[in-house]
């Protein structure tokens, strides 16, 4: 259970006690919450001490009683206001001084309570309080996985649209106004430059809808028996051109033959990004071994590079879309930072799970293995 | 070579936003020297000072700009610095120095958008370097 601190202020004693009897006993309960609320009751009775108690501790809603013996209940909902405007404020107030109250709610108090209450006015004000607490926090912790990431999302994704349109714009301006002279020959490097941004904007693309369509539920009438070994072949020969310029081997073993009940376009997916990853953060010359395992109630997929490898930073950042390792071995090989994260959500959508070993200059292994 | 030539320092992991940035700006008839790292700017200025420095924002980090704005800052407080990026103002991701307080923590004297047309950059640059 949930306990929410209320913090009682107020000089009488009577009035300190009786809150205390009430809430102690007293849970709220909602539909829509997962766990019931209860009150933890702080009593002070002054405006100084209250202060004391609002600075140390953590306190969500404050009881406080207008009439005090040294500063005033105001004086108090000011420093809340100015040092800690999340803490809920009731004024409790006598019917005389209401004008007083709504004074006090203008001034940033969240309600009034007029006393003399009885225990059933005290606990439906609290059921309010609470809810409106509950739901402040539902929509800050929406906002703070949701929203948050779709809108770094979107900046990064322009950012990495745009640089390559900058780029291609800038070509073109130079060529039109023919800044390098005055034959088609004299822009061959613009143009060859323009055309690798382009196919990098494509590859791009290419990958957001793969990522977009995985945020999708995985479609079971999509499902088949593959065989591994297969797919992997295909993602081989896929990448092969590339390889042999880098004079890259690859190795496939499996122990038996390994298969999944799975959507080929999932499978291929993990395949295709891992064994192209392998290659281009490769050596000039190096390999890459694949081995696939049948185990009791799984499958292992393992991919093994003798490539640049990875530090712990770069191990912890590899699965947030866009990023991209960045250093003097990586400035000439592109990629949409988008590859993995599309692997580790095909995988989470199998609940499978995908972790990473490497050695910076040595070589990364990246081992999925997902259920039967 | 003239005596007098200005040096502009430009740091971005665009090689082909360097080269053309390189080009233009050798056009205004400036001497350039170029980074393609936050690490090769920083080791760029320990021993030269330019006359003025342009630095991308995102490069091996995503605050390599700001990084670079402060040292240059630090080590040559009169060097004017233009931050330059293509994070689009439309995704609400946007800053400027508009506000004392953007000024406080960005080093920078102006923030420009990638894509500037290349007269516009000349104006600004000589406003700048005050020619």
């Amino acid at each position: 259970m949930n306990s929410l601190v209320v913090l009682v202020v107020d000089d009488e004693p009577g009035i300190r006690s009786g809150v205390s009897r009430i809430l102690n006993n007293f849970t709220v309960s909602f539909p829509f919450m997962d766990a019931d609320m209860g009150f933890n009751v702080i009593e002070v009775g002054t405006g100084e001490d209250a202060i004391e108690e609002i600075k140390n501790k953590h306190i969500d809603i404050v009881l406080l009683d207008n009439k005090l013996p040294g500063i005033q209940g105001t004086d108090v909902l000011e420093f809340i206001n100015k040092n800690k405007p999340e803490i809920i404020v009731m004024m409790i107030t006598s019917y005389a001084s209401l004008e007083l109250a709504v004074k006090a709610t203008s001034q940033g108090a969240y309600d009034f309570i007029p006393k003399p209450f009885t225990p059933q006015e005290l606990k439906s004000s609290l059921e309010n309080v609470s809810k409106h607490l509950f739901l402040r926090g539902v929509t800050k912790k929406l906002k703070q996985e949701g929203k948050e990431i779709r809108y770094q999302f979107l900046s990064v994704l322009s950012h990495e649209l745009k640089s390559p349109l900058n780029a291609i714009e800038g070509y073109l301006r130079i060529m039109q106004e023919k800044q390098a002279g005055s034959r088609i020959e004299d822009y061959e490097q613009m143009i060859d430059r323009s055309l690798q941004r382009v196919k990098g904007m494509r590859n791009l693309i290419m990958d957001l809808l793969d990522l977009t369509k995985i945020k999708f539920e995985k479609k079971t009438e999509k499902f088949q028996m593959l065989k591994l070994k297969e797919i992997a072949q295909y993602a081989i020969e896929a990448i092969n051109p590339y390889a042999i310029q880098k004079d890259i081997h690859f190795s496939l073993r499996e122990d038996d033959e390994v298969t999944i009940n799975a959507d080929p376009g999932d499978i291929e997916i993990i395949f295709n990004n891992l064994i192209s990853n392998a290659v281009k953060y490769n050596k000039e010359g190096g390999v890459v071994d694949i081995e696939l395992k049948n185990e009791k109630e799984k499958i292992s997929i393992q991919i093994k590079d003798s490539g640049i490898g990875l530090n712990k930073d770069e191990i912890t950042q590899l699965f947030n879309e866009f990023y991209r390792v960045k250093n003097e071995q990586t400035r000439h090989i592109s990629g949409s930072g988008l590859g993995l994260p599309i692997v580790k959500r095909v995988v989470d959508l199998y609940h499978g799970d995908i972790h990473i070993e490497s050695e910076p200059g040595i070589g990364s292994t990246f081992t999925v293995v997902l259920p039967k | 070579m003239e005596q007098n030539k200005k040096l502009v320092l430009i740091a971005d992991d665009d090689s082909d936003y360097l080269f053309q940035m390189r080009m233009y700006i050798q056009g205004f008839g400036f001497d350039v020297i170029t980074a393609n790292s936050q690490k090769e700017a920083e080791y760029i200025i320990e021993s030269t000072k330019p006359d003025l420095a342009i630095f991308d924002l995102m490069m091996e980090k995503d605050d390599s700009g700001f990084i670079l704005c402060f040292k240059m800052k630090k080590k040559y407080p009169d060097v004017p610095i233009i931050l330059a990026t293509a994070v689009a103002s439309e995704t609400g991701f946007s800053f400027g120095l508009n506000t004392q307080d953007d000024k406080q923590w960005i080093k920078a004297d102006l923030y420009l958008e990638k894509g500037i047309r290349k007269d516009q950059l000349h104006k600004e640059i000589n406003k700048l370097l005050k020619i």
